[in-house]
């Protein structure tokens, strides 16, 4: 599914020339649980922006389900995000102003689906993640775990076939946390690729497949092919 | 993205932001108002000065004794300081051509009017008959001037409303007897007609027959000749006739001069239509302050909403529908900003109106279609900086920000 080979990705910082990834190659299979681990700085975000089509990488080709998304122009990378990815993010990034529902409904206007159809997608999402109670509430009516939920809702609305999470469980205590990597892992079981990136071990070691990062460079891969 | 949806977000992040919002209202719909409530002072005092003279009569052609080269109004010509005096036969020459419907030969001047102890001073017209249809007025009570030989000084006399009640109170008028100078005169009749036209105010004059004024300020000439043209075409030959006749009178002297009401009525439009302009264009800058503000309030919207925008991004928004979120957003508020200043705008001719209503203060419709497509176009314009800058808004940065 994912395909990367000889991917570098550099910063410039001042005078200095960092290389946030340095000749990654990666392939994922559908269906797959990874999770990708490393201090900060390591370039595991980097790599994750890169596989979600938030970052370009310097060198290197990128291929989704065998299409070289590399040469997409921003539009069209626009909406291979739109429909074959979902993000959740460590700080949530629900608007503020908009309520439960509203944030998960995000995605389906982006795609331009008629109002009748979304609010039934926006309530099948939201009573998957067991937020039916909650569609009406605005963020800060809702606690963490409720609010990463709403996340993982919108994040999956659209059916996307891939997952990745970026330090899901970092802003919330243990058992939300522990929730949360279930929902996920639930999502994973049903068939959609799912990639974590956490520093986290106790997260991470519940991967079938776990990389390990450091200095832009993939260190070891537990289930490389 | 459908355009419902569209303004949807739009209005929500609005709503969002309410300190913002009513900023930039404020800023709209004052720069609208201005604009508004200054072209219609503008077209209100076109309308009153054109009104002004249309309300003399219509197809009217004024002779002023003596010369001046810019055919205006000279200090001389209002003195009426001229080597060669205008006439009664010269007025009368003027009624033999088929072109001239009537004319009226006009005096001027100031006199004490008394009746049993009452007295003040007043304006005395000096006319004919023909003076009551020149100008359209009408007579609330009795007759106006007889027809009579413009040379007959009779001792009759037509006064204003206000004279009337200022003389005579409540008592009868009709036949009584009052005096001016020296000279008493017979009430004939009440002028019905209200209000000012071309200074003079009709309800506080005293009309008598020319002849009678002549005698009145002891004076042989005329103050100026009214001529009616039987027709719109007809005034300029009227004109020539007027010059050629005037002239041959006079030993072949061109010493007078001869208005058209419609050149003076067409100056003045012209004049007051470029103050309108001028001041339409002027409140226009308001507006473009106003939107120069957009601009920066969105800037500042767009770097407050960094995280929002990075994670539209995300969820697949492309360039071009940033960008219209963003567009959307400012068009709705220019749009409500300017709706505001309308109202406003209008509330505020409304008030001129009210405090004073010889001013006709509308804003003319073309200021008003001005006013809210630039006020849609500011906004739209001024926002276009923003919302590509949201556009190009790099998502990695935008989210990783807290």
């Amino acid at each position: 599914m994912i395909e990367l080979s000889h991917i570098h990705r550099n910063f410039q910082v001042g005078e200095q020339t960092v290389h946030a990834l340095d000749d990654v190659n990666l392939t994922v299979e559908a269906g797959e649980y990874l999770s990708i681990m490393g201090p900060s700085g390591s370039g595991k975000s980097t790599l994750l922006n890169l596989i979600g089509l938030l970052d370009r990488p310097t060198s290197g080709i990128y291929r989704l389900d065998g299409q070289d998304v590399t040469a997409l122009s921003d539009r069209e990378q626009a909406e291979v995000r739109n429909r074959r990815i979902g993000f959740v993010f460590q700080a949530f990034h629900l608007v503020p102003r908009l309520t439960a529902a509203e944030n998960v409904e995000l995605p389906l206007i982006l795609a331009g689906i008629p109002p009748a159809q979304r609010r039934e997608r926006v309530a099948q999402a939201l009573a998957a993640l067991d937020l039916s109670d909650r569609s009406q509430h605005k963020p800060e009516q809702l606690s963490g775990g409720q609010r990463q939920r709403v996340a993982i809702a919108r994040a999956t609305v659209m059916q996307p076939a891939l997952l990745l999470a970026d330090e899901p469980t970092g802003n919330l205590d243990h058992s939300s946390g522990q929730g949360v990597v279930r929902i996920l892992e639930r999502l994973n079981n049903a068939g959609i690729t799912l990639i974590v990136v956490t520093h986290d071990p106790e997260i991470g070691q519940r991967a079938r497949r776990r990389l390990q990062m450091l200095d832009g460079r993939l260190e070891s891969d537990s289930g490389a092919a | 993205m459908a355009p419902l949806d569209v303004a949807r977000f739009g209005w929500g992040a609005l709503r969002g932001y309410p300190a913002r919002t009513v900023l930039m209202l404020i800023a709209m719909a004052i720069g609208v108002a201005a604009v508004v409530v200054l072209t219609s002072l503008g077209e209100g005092a076109r309308r009153y000065v054109t009104g002004e003279f249309a309300s003399l009569g219509t197809n009217l052609v004024i002779v002023i004794p003596g010369r001046s080269e810019t055919a205006g109004i000279s200090p001389t010509t209002l003195m009426g300081e001229t080597p060669r005096p205008l006439t009664l036969q010269d007025a009368q020459a003027l009624q033999r051509s088929y072109s001239v419907r009537r004319i009226a030969p006009l005096n001027i001047g100031s006199a004490r009017v008394s009746r049993q102890g009452r007295s003040r001073d007043v304006v005395i017209l000096g006319s004919s008959a023909e003076l009551l249809p020149l100008r359209h007025w009408s007579m609330a009570q009795g007759r106006f001037l007889p027809h009579t030989d413009l040379e007959r000084a009779v001792p009759v006399a037509v006064i204003g409303k206000k004279i009337r009640d200022e003389l005579f109170g409540v008592q009868p008028a009709i036949g009584e007897w009052l005096r001016i100078g020296d000279r008493r005169f017979r009430v004939i009749g009440i002028l019905a007609t209200e209000g000012r036209s071309m200074g003079t105010d009709v309800d506080e004059s005293v009309i008598i027959p020319v002849a009678s004024a002549q005698q009145l300020f002891n004076t042989p000439s005329l103050f100026r000749i009214v001529v009616e043209a039987s027709s719109r075409a007809a005034i300029e030959p009227v004109r020539q006739f007027i010059i050629n006749t005037l002239q041959e009178r006079h030993q072949g002297k061109r010493d007078v001069t001869v208005i058209t009401q419609d050149a003076v009525l067409a100056t003045f439009d012209r004049i007051f239509g470029a103050l309108t302009w001028a001041v339409g264009g002027i409140a226009a800058i308001s507006l473009a302050v106003a939107g120069i503000l957009i601009m920066n309030v969105m800037l500042v919207a767009v770097s407050q909403r960094t995280a929002e925008i990075g994670l539209l991004k995300a969820l697949g928004a492309t360039p071009r529908q940033i960008v219209l979120l963003i567009l959307a957003e400012a068009l709705l508020l220019s749009a409500f900003g300017a709706t505001i200043g309308l109202l406003l705008g209008e509330l505020g001719s409304l008030l001129i109106r009210r405090l004073f209503p010889i001013l006709p203060a509308h804003a003319p419709l073309w200021a008003i279609v001005t006013a809210l497509l630039v006020a849609l176009l500011a906004g739209l314009l001024f926002s276009l900086l923003p919302a590509r800058r949201a556009a190009r808004l790099d998502p990695v940065l935008a989210l990783s920000r807290r």
